[in-house]
């Protein structure tokens, strides 16, 4: 088979009638028509120039609380003026074109995209001209050292980005550890055991996250508040205690039938936040990873591979929930040290 | 075009009268008339899909007006602010700069939030517009040489395009936006061994650190757009050096371009629906809501809207995603997050590089290496159709996954059973279509053929003298038949040589027995177009048996889905 697929030598079954007969318009050949279609021209074109001057007035007269059908009234009267008028202006143009100017199709010839082999032989012949005057070809030591330089420029270049951020570090550990206390997510107190209800399930915060210094400050804040809370943040459910299976090493991880899991998800990261009460299960809203309360937090579908991080609770002399240590397993969605860093922590422990 | 050189004095060429001058001072320093001398009245065929790809152009000039609108207010900052503005729930919360900007902009620059609503609404319509573009000259062959370069810059436009948007989408800090940060997060992470250090050099340390968003920003008003701006510019100018492509009909060759000249009338058309479509967005932007920010709040890495969507031209990513089993393994003592590499960066690579590969792909097939100015109807590449449909049916499957949780809720119905519908649709789904449409194609081939040899139907019912009834049937216009038949022939396929001309076992012979299989599969159903026999005899059988010519009278309104004139 050769390379290039030849056409059919065959002749075409239909004769090629030519270019059809031009049909006139009604503009064409009645003037009263035409002046008709230009008067509906200019009237798009004048309604155009009011509906502009409209949207000054409005931009003035209209307050910014001001509603109209449900919609902010500047809102609708700014972009309907503006977007109509716009609309008017394109279509009055277009109907101009298709009415009014000349429309005897014409032809034009096309020419091939490739330039002519002399031009080619003429541009291989330059460059080769190039090459041989510059001696580009014959001296190896210039052009090598030259292109090894260029390489070495790669370097600085590269090197130049090093402190768009640091190297990665602390993506094992987050701010919890022993006695910190659980507070409750919206309102920053801490949590009793007498406070849950079997199948309910608390939003809550490492207690760092609304503690304030001496000034009344909170010691968290911006940038640092949201990297605490996008790696610590938790949910505490309580369950019956015949409804829980904890797997070995973790039977006193609970207090009275409640369990403590991450809140952030270990397939992307996002909170996971819809609980199930009867089946225990958690899902998460943003790619559907399904959770087992009940079952030490392992995954029952979707996405997400590895099971919700748990975080061993206890209580305070007060009584309040406190954590017995950070989370032994790697809170947030997986990277490539994880396997490296679970190992970490698994010896620490 | 007058073809007598003689020479016109320039005062003698109406507007050179009194443009003769300033003209001629740009001229003297410029040498342009070469240059517009052959464009001025450049001919662009006219046919309504020529206009999609121009949707996408304006909506870019809509974008680039309206961001240049929005960066006079919006702050790139992740500082932390306390909210004093209009919008009275948020008072005295705390806030990112961005995020506040972005309120300021809402309700407190009059007129902000329509421009903000354009600017959001054109960005999709961006997109749209492009892929459908996109689609219009894939199903028409347009990109077949010389035009394949254009392909890869048009696959460059749109992969830019989505990257460019989704930076834009970035920018607010809202709930929204930091929750779509918060997945590209983990979809860096998920990149085999560098994951964590790309992660870490992006956001300038731990998510969501607080040099995103200045970052994004300068790519989505500087880096990204400039980009696009050249790629667009490059576009345009392989059009006008190709000449635009054409559909087939009468008087209109491989050879020639028909149509209507740049000046006045494509410049007419092209320039009014400039306004057209900034008009259109306009009214979106006061009709329809967009993005309501104020309603999801700042972005808090605890909280989280159930149904949070990505914008539209993400939904496919979003659906593989979600669709993708929980597979992680770990070796040489990493971890390979499989779950989110594949569907999140595989994906969307995958999309670009077949995308991309497509006409070469199509070449190596074929074996056909000549140029191509006609372009083809659908039907009459029944494979390619069929994978295009093939490959939509896929996207869409993967789009409507990104959904999967508003159709459970939507439709009362089970979410694993419809995650596990969509995973069995995503591979089955493709293989269908892919069937039905080489099916349709081929049945829409054979109507095409017996219009040419049978004519088409005039509503006329006849009663035989023995009682039964007929239809009568009149030959098409002879431009509806040359129409109808003009396109390539299927070529003759012969098997590889298995040795060369002196009896020596050919070399490549394997590889070439894989393409002639594959050249086969792709023409083999295809059907041809009647030879010159074929519509000899059929003329002949219309004329004696079915008594044509008929006179059907001037007057005859005869009814007709063809598309013929009722009146002929």
């Amino acid at each position: 088979m050769s390379d290039e697929l030849q056409p059919v030598p065959e002749s075409e079954p239909i004769r090629d009638p030519g270019l059809p007969e031009h049909q006139y318009r009604p503009q064409d050949v009645d003037e009263s028509q035409a002046r008709r279609t230009e008067r509906q021209i200019s009237l798009m074109f004048l309604t155009a120039a009011a509906l502009f001057v409209a949207f000054v007035v409005a931009y003035l007269a209209i307050d910014a609380d001001q509603t109209f059908l449900g919609w902010s009234a500047q809102n609708f009267a700014f972009g309907m003026s503006l977007g109509v008028g716009m609309l008017l202006i394109g279509v009055g143009i277009i109907q101009w074109a298709k009415k009014l100017m000349g429309d005897h199709e014409m032809i034009e010839m096309r020419h091939p995209s490739a330039s002519s082999e002399e031009d080619r032989v003429a541009v291989m012949k330059d460059i080769n001209a190039g090459i041989e005057e510059s001696g580009f070809g014959r001296r190896p030591m210039i052009r090598r050292s030259l292109f090894a330089a260029m390489g070495m420029l790669g370097l600085p270049a590269i090197v130049l980005l090093r402190d768009l951020g640091p190297t990665p570090h602390s993506q094992r550990v987050t701010v919890w550890k022993k006695g910190m206390r659980l507070v409750n997510d919206v309102t920053g107190t801490p949590i009793k055991p007498s406070d849950m209800q079997v199948g309910q399930l608390v939003n809550g915060q490492p207690a760092i996250v609304y503690e304030t210094d001496a000034d009344g400050e909170p010691v968290l804040h911006g940038t640092e508040l949201l990297q605490v809370k996008s790696k610590a943040s938790i949910i505490v459910v309580r369950m019956r205690p015949e409804d829980i299976t904890a797997s070995k090493g973790r039977e006193n991880w609970g207090v009275d039938g409640i369990l403590c899991y991450s809140k952030i998800c270990t397939h992307v990261g996002c909170p996971i936040s819809l609980w199930e009460q009867q089946t225990h299960h958690l899902l998460c809203p943003c790619h559907q990873s399904t959770f087992d309360q009940g079952d030490n937090g392992k995954v029952i579908f979707g996405p997400a591979d590895r099971a919700l991080p748990q975080l061993p609770l206890g209580v305070d002399e007060e009584g309040y929930l406190i954590a017995m240590s950070d989370f032994p397993e790697i809170v947030a969605p997986s990277y490539p040290e994880l396997a490296r860093d679970q190992k970490k922590l698994d010896n620490k422990s | 075009m007058s073809s007598n050189a003689e020479y016109t004095p320039i005062e003698q060429t109406g507007v050179g009268k009194k443009a003769a001058g300033p003209v001629g001072w740009l001229d003297d320093r410029l040498g342009l008339a070469g240059v517009a001398k052959k464009n001025l009245r450049k001919v662009f065929p006219e046919h309504w899909s020529f206009m999609l790809g121009e949707i996408a152009l304006w909506s870019f000039v809509v974008l680039l007006l309206t961001g240049v609108f929005l960066t006079f207010w919006f702050q790139p900052s992740m500082t932390e602010v306390e909210y004093h503005g209009s919008y009275l729930p948020f008072n005295g919360l705390e806030m990112s700069q961005a995020y506040k900007s972005t309120l300021d902009i809402s309700f407190d620059v009059r007129g902000g939030l329509l421009i903000r609503q354009i600017h959001h609404w054109a960005a999709a319509l961006f997109v749209a517009a492009m892929i459908v573009h996109m689609l219009r000259v894939f199903f028409t062959g347009a990109y077949r040489k010389p035009r394949e370069i254009n392909w890869l810059i048009g696959v460059g436009l749109f992969s830019l395009g989505l990257v460019e948007g989704f930076a834009g989408y970035s920018l607010p800090d809202d709930l929204l936006s930091g929750t779509g940060l918060r997945f590209v997060d983990g979809l860096i992470r998920s990149i085999p061994l560098v994951g964590s250090y790309i992660e870490f050099f992006l956001f300038g340390g731990e998510f969501p650190g607080d040099e995103i968003i200045p970052r994004l920003y300068m790519a989505h008003i500087l880096l990204i757009p400039a980009i696009l701006l050249g790629l667009v510019g490059a576009h345009m100018l392989l059009l006008i050096y190709h000449k635009h492509t054409q559909w087939p009909g009468p008087g209109r060759t491989e050879q020639n371009v028909v149509g209507y000249p740049m000046l006045p009338v494509y410049a007419a058309k092209a320039g009014g629906f400039f306004f057209v479509v900034f008009g259109f967005t306009a009214i979106m932007g006061a009709l329809l809501q967009i993005n309501p920010i104020w309603a999801y709040g700042p972005y808090n890495p605890s909280e989280v809207t159930a149904g949070s969507q990505p914008d539209w031209y993400m939904g496919f990513s979003e659906g593989l995603v979600r669709l993708m089993p929980g597979w992680e393994t770990t070796f040489f003592n990493y971890t390979w997050s499989w779950n989110v590499f594949i569907p999140g960066v595989g994906g969307l690579t995958s999309l670009f590089v077949i995308l991309g590969a497509w006409p070469f792909i199509e070449q190596w097939i074929t074996g056909d290496k000549r140029d191509h100015h006609l372009l083809e109807r659908p039907r009459n590449a029944p494979v390619r159709t069929a994978l295009g449909v093939a490959g939509m049916t896929a996207y869409g499957v993967a789009w409507a996954a990104g959904g999967n949780d508003v159709i459970a809720t939507q439709f009362h119905m089970d979410i694993y059973m419809l995650t596990w519908i969509f995973r069995i649709a995503f591979f089955v789904a493709p293989v269908i279509a892919f069937f039905i449409t080489k099916r349709i194609c081929i049945g829409l081939q054979r109507a095409d053929a017996n219009r040419i040899l049978h004519g088409y139907e005039t509503g006329v019912i006849e009663r035989s003298p023995d009682g039964g009834f007929s239809e009568r049937h009149a030959p098409l216009p002879a431009g509806a038949q040359f129409t109808l038949t003009a396109h390539e022939r299927v070529p003759v396929l012969a098997a590889p040589a298995e040795t060369d001309a002196n009896g020596v076992a050919a070399p490549h012979s394997r590889k070439e027995k894989v393409r002639a299989w594959v050249r086969h599969r792709y023409y083999r159903d295809t059907l041809d177009k009647p030879t010159v026999e074929d519509v000899h005899h059929a003329e002949e059988h219309l004329g004696h048996l079915d008594g044509h010519p008929v006179e059907l009278g001037d007057e005859f309104q005869g009814v007709s889905e063809t598309g013929v004139p009722r009146v002929h």
